[in-house]
């Protein structure tokens, strides 16, 4: 059995109305989030009246990340069954090669400047020297590593955070499929990558810059004179693109064919089997096209946070990654998108300390401190009585209307 | 050999003098005693030294070492107008204050001019402190004579061979005989005159795995980085560096250049310097400074100043091999005789071999110290999930939450043993308690789906995590051994073994008979088997599944809070330790094979072993060790995905 997408359905015209019809949600979302990156737009600082800080445009770019794998995930758990500890890796690998290329190319422009500011111009290796040292003093080394060397190349790096995760995912899926590992074997199997690879990258001495991570992100090789208030709303529309067409795009896969094949594959993978279909072919290719998506996700994620090191990749964010989609409803996108805003901006607001604390008398409830709690029993209530969680609602709202 | 002579007398004297010994009743004993020899210790020669050793020695009184110690520091002065001996401290307007010798109480202020320091040159000084030496190792207590050999082994010195020497004449004890041998082999080894005497200490040092015998050895062999056109006679050569074979071409003209014996080799930094102060109109040579961007321009530059004569030449690697082949690089040894090197050589060599055996021996226990704790921390998960097939997130604030039982047990009785003993039964009951409400309240509506167990009861971990931050705060709380269970036990100076690591592999035992108890030989266990291999069946014959499901999912969590106290011992009680145990916990389950307690047993030795051996060949780096050893359990798992001992038949499921 071949992995194509079905060809055989009635000509392209009808399908895509089909397509279409059959999802209403698509062009819902597609809408909303339209008029979403308007509204940020018009109220932000570096386009608009200045309503919105560029701060918060940040975050609600990052958002817009958070709920592009938050789809993802919901493809790979919601729809396929693999409940995967480890996309979360995929989506920091995807930071992490992007990120090489800002802070090479951005030390490059700067040691450059000043090299050349000397009365003889510097030589190639004089300036490779001096980014190294630059990059890589704070590990106490100043060579390039080996993986370094076409960092300065923005194409390579941005075909490495396809690459990168899609390979890994490839390989490790390939492993972990062939050999039937399922159910919770295959998550602690996932959660076991995740944690092989943070321990690696928390290394000094592979090249990463251990737990420094790399930093200054937020500063564009080319654009270092536009301000961060225009940066971010540049941002704020890649993320926005991306979503819309990350969902687009699953929301096509699991419709049709292909998707009634993985739905089944979640729900009875034997049967599946015994049908002829080739099980562990749809699983990988699931597996890999989501880590791919998580990788880009990562790429845009990261240019806006600033920063990447390893703690971001450790074992919990994946699980955090799981507990959004399962809040917000898994086996449907929309409720993947829910959860990873509804969690991800209610955690910042609540730890970011713009929630006001609440005095019971006998004792001050400080929602840095609890939110964790409440965050966690919240999800084993959603777990045990709202099994279809935030999503959940727009069954009870749609099947109300006549 | 006169003063070898002199001690060995002092040490007769001493041995003879011993059955003699009475108690004087003066108040001042030592001071009378010194009166008997006054002049001797007012003015000191070395031929009055030893009377006055005699002296004391006869008197026996207390004190005595202190004052051998203040005489040949100078800090003893006599007061002429009745010639008795004083310690004196600096007291106000340059004063001096008398302090008694004997009973140590300050009698009177004088001036400095009242007193006379006494001062011994160097050769008495020496003599005294040879003294000092034999004073101590002669000293009838053996604990005295042991802790004068120590320091000795502490702070080697030529001076102490003869001391020693005498000592060990008289020595009769014959431990202390051994140490003061060993002693005397590493002082000759290093300090003897006679090379015949060192090769014969080196012998005894052969295969001795010990650091002292190994830090002398090296010490012996210690070389130094040499050049000459020709090696001079006499050198004790190590080995000879070819140049860019043994020694990097550049470093050996660099240390040529360096004793002046070739012209400097300019660097790419020197190049660029030089062109950079000889720029004219904004070229270089006759080259624009815009085109020096790459180093064949750059040195195209320099030939052309070089032509000028303005800087010094450039030297090409044909240059630097033409003076390096001038001279031979070599290590030489810094001591001289051969044989002795030769000696230390042979010595070293033949200790390495049980080095490396007694090291294995050591990373072994280290080994299967880690083997315990990953056995304790994974073996309630074990049974969870065995049983089960519920996959416990929570497993680990389990632990966390028997460290804190611990901890908060500590801090109500402040005896660490007593407190230790309630502890551990206390953390079983709270965490037993902890994990039945849990499996009531959450786990017991999720039996069909597995998947979210893992959710949810990862939401009891998280709340919980943060529960225990509220309450005890951030930073470590500590969980103290008691004294009995704090030191190490030395094997030898390879092997060590911390007792509490011993103590945990004892309690992991403990816990493996415990358990093979229970499954096996009583009630509960038979009926949790029952449920193990097939619940509708075991429910069919009178076995009430949810009970025996309670009643394990408690076992196991109060296991899990026994291996918190224990786990609590060696590491931090902090709120996120059990996140830290947690995937290692799971791992060990998955590798050992699932329901199985001797496949937990299995998981958890390869896991502890793996991961000390990777340490082994990469030893500063153990976040390496963790990596590769979690790359191995994913390959593993692809070879046997249900683990080292899989159940067969029925009892697998699915």
């Amino acid at each position: 059995m071949s992995l194509d997408i079905p060809r055989s359905t009635p000509a392209p015209a009808k399908v895509r109305r089909s397509f279409l019809h059959e999802n209403p949600s698509v062009l819902w979302f597609i809408g909303l989030l339209g008029l979403f990156t308007v509204a940020v737009t018009v109220l932000s600082e570096g386009f608009g009246i200045g309503m919105i800080s560029t701060n918060l445009v940040k975050v609600l770019g990052m958002t817009l990340c958070l709920c592009l794998i938050a789809i993802a995930m919901d493809v790979v758990w919601g729809y396929c069954g693999i409940l995967s500890l480890g996309h979360f890796a995929f989506f920091g690998l995807g930071g992490y090669a992007i990120g090489m290329w800002l802070m090479y190319a951005r030390t490059e422009i700067v040691i450059r400047d000043s090299l050349g500011r000397g009365t003889i111009p510097p030589t190639e290796l004089e300036v490779s020297e001096a980014v190294a040292a630059q990059i890589f003093g704070v590990v106490g080394s100043s060579e390039l590593p080996l993986i370094w060397t076409f960092a300065g190349s923005l194409p390579f790096q941005l075909a490495m955070v396809v690459l990168v995760p899609g390979l890994l995912a490839l390989v490790f899926g390939w492993l972990a499929f062939r050999s039937r590992v399922t159910g919770v074997y295959l998550s602690i199997l996932t959660q076991a990558m995740t944690l092989a690879l943070s321990l690696y990258l928390f290394q000094n001495d592979t090249g990463l810059r251990g737990n420094n991570g790399l930093s200054g992100l937020q500063n564009i090789p080319g654009f270092l004179h536009v301000p961060q208030s225009v940066l971010s709303v540049w941002f704020f529309w890649a993320s926005a693109c991306a979503l819309g067409a990350g969902y687009l795009l699953f929301a096509w896969v699991v419709s049709g064919k292909f998707g009634s094949v993985i739905r089944a594959i979640r729900d009875n993978e034997a049967r599946v089997r015994f049908l002829g279909y080739n099980v562990e072919g749809y699983k990988l290719f699931v597996f890999t096209i989501t880590a791919v998506i998580s990788g880009i996700a990562g790429a845009l994620y990261y240019p806006q946070a600033g920063i990447i090191n390893p703690a971001e990749i450790a074992p919990i964010a994946s699980i955090y990654l799981a507990v959004w989609v399962a809040i917000g409803g898994r086996g449907r996108l929309y409720g993947a998108v829910i959860g990873a805003a509804f969690v991800s901006l209610l955690s910042s607001w609540l730890t970011g300390g713009g929630a006001p604390n609440i005095n019971l008398g006998f004792y001050r409830i400080v929602w840095t401190d609890w939110w964790l709690v409440l965050l966690g029993l919240g999800f084993v209530a959603v777990t045990l009585f709202f099994p279809k969680g935030i999503g959940g609602v727009f069954d009870y709202l749609v099947r109300k209307k006549p | 050999m006169l003063r070898l002579f002199t001690l060995a007398a002092f040490a007769i004297a001493m041995a003879a003098s011993l059955p003699l010994r009475a108690q004087t009743d003066s108040l001042t004993p030592l001071q009378d005693a010194l009166q008997t020899v006054q002049s001797s210790v007012a003015s000191p020669s070395r031929a009055t030294v030893p009377a006055v050793l005699r002296a004391l020695l006869d008197a026996d009184a207390p004190g005595t070492v202190d004052f051998l110690r203040a005489w040949g520091d100078r800090e003893v002065y006599e007061r002429p107008e009745d010639g008795l001996f004083f310690y004196a401290t600096d007291a106000a307007n340059r004063m001096l204050a008398l302090i008694d010798i004997d009973t140590g109480t300050e009698i009177a202020t004088v001036s400095t001019r009242e007193v006379n320091q006494i001062r011994p040159n160097a050769g008495v000084r020496r003599e005294i402190g040879a003294a000092l030496v034999s004073f101590e190792l002669l000293h009838p207590d053996a604990d005295r004579r042991l802790a004068a050999l120590e320091n000795i082994a502490r702070s080697p010195d030529a001076d102490q061979i003869e001391a020693l020497t005498a000592a060990r004449v008289a020595e009769e004890d014959s431990r202390i005989a051994a140490r003061m041998d060993r002693l005397l082999d590493l002082l000759n080894a290093r300090f003897a005159t006679d090379p015949a005497v060192r090769v014969d200490a080196i012998e005894g040092l052969r295969g001795d795995i010990s650091t002292e015998a190994r830090r002398v050895l090296n010490q012996i062999l210690q070389t130094r980085a040499e050049f000459a056109p020709e090696i001079p006679e006499g050198t004790n050569v190590a080995r000879i560096r070819e140049p860019g074979v043994d020694i990097d071409l550049t470093a050996a003209y660099g240390t040529l250049s360096e004793a002046g014996l070739a012209p400097a080799r300019p660097g790419r930094n020197t190049i660029r310097d030089a062109l950079r102060t000889n720029v004219v109109d904004g070229a270089v040579g006759g080259i624009p400074v815009h085109q020096l961007n790459t180093d064949e321009m750059r040195r195209a530059a320099y030939a052309a100043l070089q032509a000028e004569g303005v800087v010094a030449p450039l030297v090409t690697e044909a240059d630097m091999r033409a003076a390096v082949s001038e001279v031979v690089f070599y290590d030489a040894y810094l001591e001289p005789d051969r044989a002795v090197t030769d000696a230390a050589r042979d010595a070293l060599d033949s200790t390495r071999t049980r080095i490396s055996l007694w090291q294995f021996v050591s990373i072994s226990l280290d080994a299967l110290s880690l083997a315990s704790i990953f056995f304790l921390a994974a073996i309630g998960l074990a049974i969870t999930f065995g049983v089960m097939r519920v996959i416990n997130m929570a497993h680990g604030e389990f632990i966390m939450m028997g460290a804190y039982t611990g901890y908060v047990v500590q801090t109500v009785i402040p005896n660490y043993t007593t407190s230790l003993i309630v502890a551990l039964p206390l953390a079983f009951a709270v965490t037993f308690a902890a994990g039945v409400a849990m499996e009531r309240l959450v786990i017991r509506h999720l039996y069909t789906r597995p998947l979210e167990t893992l959710l949810a009861t990862f939401g009891i971990s998280i709340a919980l995590q943060q529960l225990a931050k509220n309450i005890f705060g951030t930073q470590a709380r500590p969980l103290t051994a008691p004294d009995w269970l704090a030191g190490a036990i030395q094997v030898n100076d390879v092997v060590s073994v911390a007792s509490i690591r011993v103590a945990i592999f004892v309690m992991a035992i403990g816990f493996l008979l415990m358990l093979l108890y229970i499954l096996n030989r009583t009630r509960l266990g038979l009926e949790v088997r029952a449920v193990t291999q097939n619940p509708g069946m075991a429910a069919s014959m009178g076995i009430n599944p949810d009970r025996i499901n309670m009643l394990t999912f408690g076992l196991g969590s109060g296991i899990a809070g026994v291996a918190g106290v224990s786990i609590g011992l060696v590491a931090q009680v902090t709120s996120e330790m059990g996140a830290n145990y947690i995937v290692q916990s799971f791992m060990t389950v998955v590798v050992g094979g699932v329901g199985s307690v001797f496949g937990t047993l299995a998981g958890a030795t390869l896991i502890g072993f793996l991961q000390k051996g990777i340490e082994w060949f990469n030893p500063a780096n153990t976040l390496a060790a963790q990596t590769f050893m979690v790359l191995f359990i994913i390959l593993f798992i692809q070879f046997r995905p249900k683990g080292i001992v899989a159940l067969k038949g029925r009892a697998a499921g699915d």
